[in-house]
């Protein structure tokens, strides 16, 4: 927070007194007055942009769940899966995102794509990683309960996945914003994405900028969307950072 | 009459020999212990049990083969397993559920044994916030509640300091006088083995066979003080000679 803080203030006084011109390097307050002018813009351009994220991370979310608990119940499918998604994984972002717009299209469905291939795989890996995590012990003393491997997997797997899960979750949904606005730069009727280029190309890097700022807000808030949703999820965490009840050991 | 009867079971994971040859049984409300070395094998011998791991050699129960489907133990595994996410009401009714009973039907089962356990006052916390001996009573109130034939404990307090230590195996002797229960006890604590059971088996290191089977002739409650407490000492310095020296003819070469 301090250092952001003084890291816009340098670039303040850079800006200022270093005569750049604003069409090169505009300073924070200009960027933040256009940012005002021009907000019916840029929120206009922002809600295609949150509902490309949104639902591209909706989709590889049910997808991941789906494929993670196959992997799970049948180890052999993740040596056959799992060397396509490390591929689908290295492909340049910038040599598919045109290609699936000049596929599909400058609709929501190309975006919801690209978001879903950038988010797919870490969080099929955080799931999958998740479940094998689970104390063997635990998995045991099931067994010798009588469960079964569907009952193992609901009272025991799935819990154990879940700081896997959340950690997956606050990376991805990162990469999901990333990867909508790479999406639309190739190629959208609206959209943070598009909103940028052609800012960029008029010239005005304040708005460019100022569109940066919006999606690193949307960012900041669907990440603390996730840390809010841990914290639901999760209520035993806290109270392991709680000491009540310790030292009694008669 | 035995209950659980081990005729020559072995087990070898890959190359590598861990049973070599157990032969064991163990008596309706007996308490037995398994004592032996680190790496022994004796949480493989619970593997075993529990079906977790197949062996050669004879399992039965009650003069039946031990399969599958029969479920004789309740298993209470070396480290607590306790579920993080579960707050300890229902970590304990655990093994009722998966039994089929309904939640609130366990929870009222289990709730009325808290005082007993030492547990009352804290149904609503989760493990990470009880100390070590209170999770320790927590997984054995687990296990009891499951109403099997028969207790497996795998090394309950080896991971308990000392005093608590000391604390909770009087109080599952205690435990024990009142409930009878048929129980195998897993430890690499002779004084534990003493103090708590009617019959010791002592295991060699690995490739694990039986060594010596040693009867405990203390009267119960298990006292701490005047005859018996000698006899529990000169009985734990013979077993201690037997692990340490396993091979007498040799003690005395050069
Ligand atoms: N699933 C397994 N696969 C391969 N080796 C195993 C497996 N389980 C146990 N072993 C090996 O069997 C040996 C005995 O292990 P075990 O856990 O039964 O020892 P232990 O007597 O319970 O030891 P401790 O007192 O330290 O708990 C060890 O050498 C271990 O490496
Ligand atoms: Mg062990």
């Amino acid at each position: 927070m301090i250092s952001a803080g003084l890291l816009l203030l340098a670039w303040e006084l850079y800006a200022t007194y270093s005569g750049i011109r604003a069409t090169i390097l505009p300073a924070p307050s200009r960027v933040f007055e256009q940012a005002m002018l021009n907000r019916e813009a840029l929120a206009d351009n922002a809600v295609p942009t949150i509902r490309a994220t949104l639902l591209g991370f909706a989709c590889s979310l049910s997808a991941a769940f789906v494929l993670s608990m196959l992997v799970d119940f049948f180890q052999p499918l993740r040596r056959a899966l799992f060397p396509v998604f490390i591929v689908s994984q290295t492909l340049p972002l910038v040599a598919v995102a045109p290609l699936v717009v000049l596929w599909f299209g400058f609709g929501l469905a190309p975006k919801i794509m690209l978001v879903a291939l950038v988010t797919f795989f870490p969080m099929l890996v955080a799931l999958v990683e998740g479940y094998e995590a689970t104390e063997a012990e635990i998995g045991q003393m099931l067994r010798a309960m009588g469960a079964g491997r569907w009952r193992i997997f609901l009272l025991a797997r799935l819990p154990s996945a879940l700081p896997y899960f959340f950690a997956g979750l606050r990376i991805s949904i990162t990469y999901a914003v990333v990867g909508a606005i790479f999406a639309e730069y190739a190629g959208a009727a609206k959209g943070l994405g598009i909103y940028m280029l052609n800012a960029k190309n008029n010239f005005r890097p304040d708005l460019v900028l100022a569109a940066v700022g919006v999606s690193a807000a949307l960012t900041l808030v669907l990440f603390g969307l996730t840390v809010l949703l841990q914290r639901l999820a999760m209520p035993w965490e806290r109270a392991d950072r709680e000491t009540a009840g310790k030292g009694a050991w008669r | 009459m035995s209950r659980l009867e081990l005729r020559h079971v072995h087990k070898a994971f890959g190359g590598l020999d861990v049973l070599a040859d157990i032969s064991l049984s163990v008596g309706a409300g007996e308490f037995v212990s398994i004592l032996g070395p680190s790496g022994a094998g004796k949480s493989t011998l619970f593997q075993l049990l529990t079906g977790a791991e197949h062996g050669e050699g004879e399992m039965l129960f009650d003069g039946a083969r031990l399969d599958d489907h029969g479920r004789h133990f309740a298993f209470m595994p070396q480290r607590d397993a306790l579920m993080p996410w579960r707050r300890i009401l229902d970590n304990t009714t655990l093994g009722l559920e998966v039994q089929g009973m309904r939640r609130q039907a366990a929870r009222a089962r289990v709730a009325p044994l808290f005082a007993e356990f030492g547990l009352a006052g804290f149904e609503r916390h989760f493990p990470a916030q009880l100390s070590g001996g209170m999770r320790q009573r927590a997984a054995l109130l687990r296990t009891v509640v499951q109403e099997r034939d028969m207790l497996l404990l795998d090394e309950p307090f080896g991971a308990l300091d000392a005093l608590t230590r000391t604390a909770m195996q009087r109080w599952l002797e205690q435990m024990w006088r009142h409930h009878r229960w048929t129980a195998l006890l897993i430890t690499h604590d002779v004084r534990e083995a003493v103090f708590l059971s009617d019959r010791i088996y002592v295991l060699s290191a690995r490739p694990a066979r039986i060594v010596r089977e040693i009867k405990v002739p203390l009267p119960r409650p298990r006292s701490l003080g005047g005859d018996a407490a000698r006899q529990a000492s000169a009985l734990e310095a013979e077993i201690l000679d037997i692990i340490l020296n396993p091979n007498p003819s040799k003690r005395t070469r050069p």
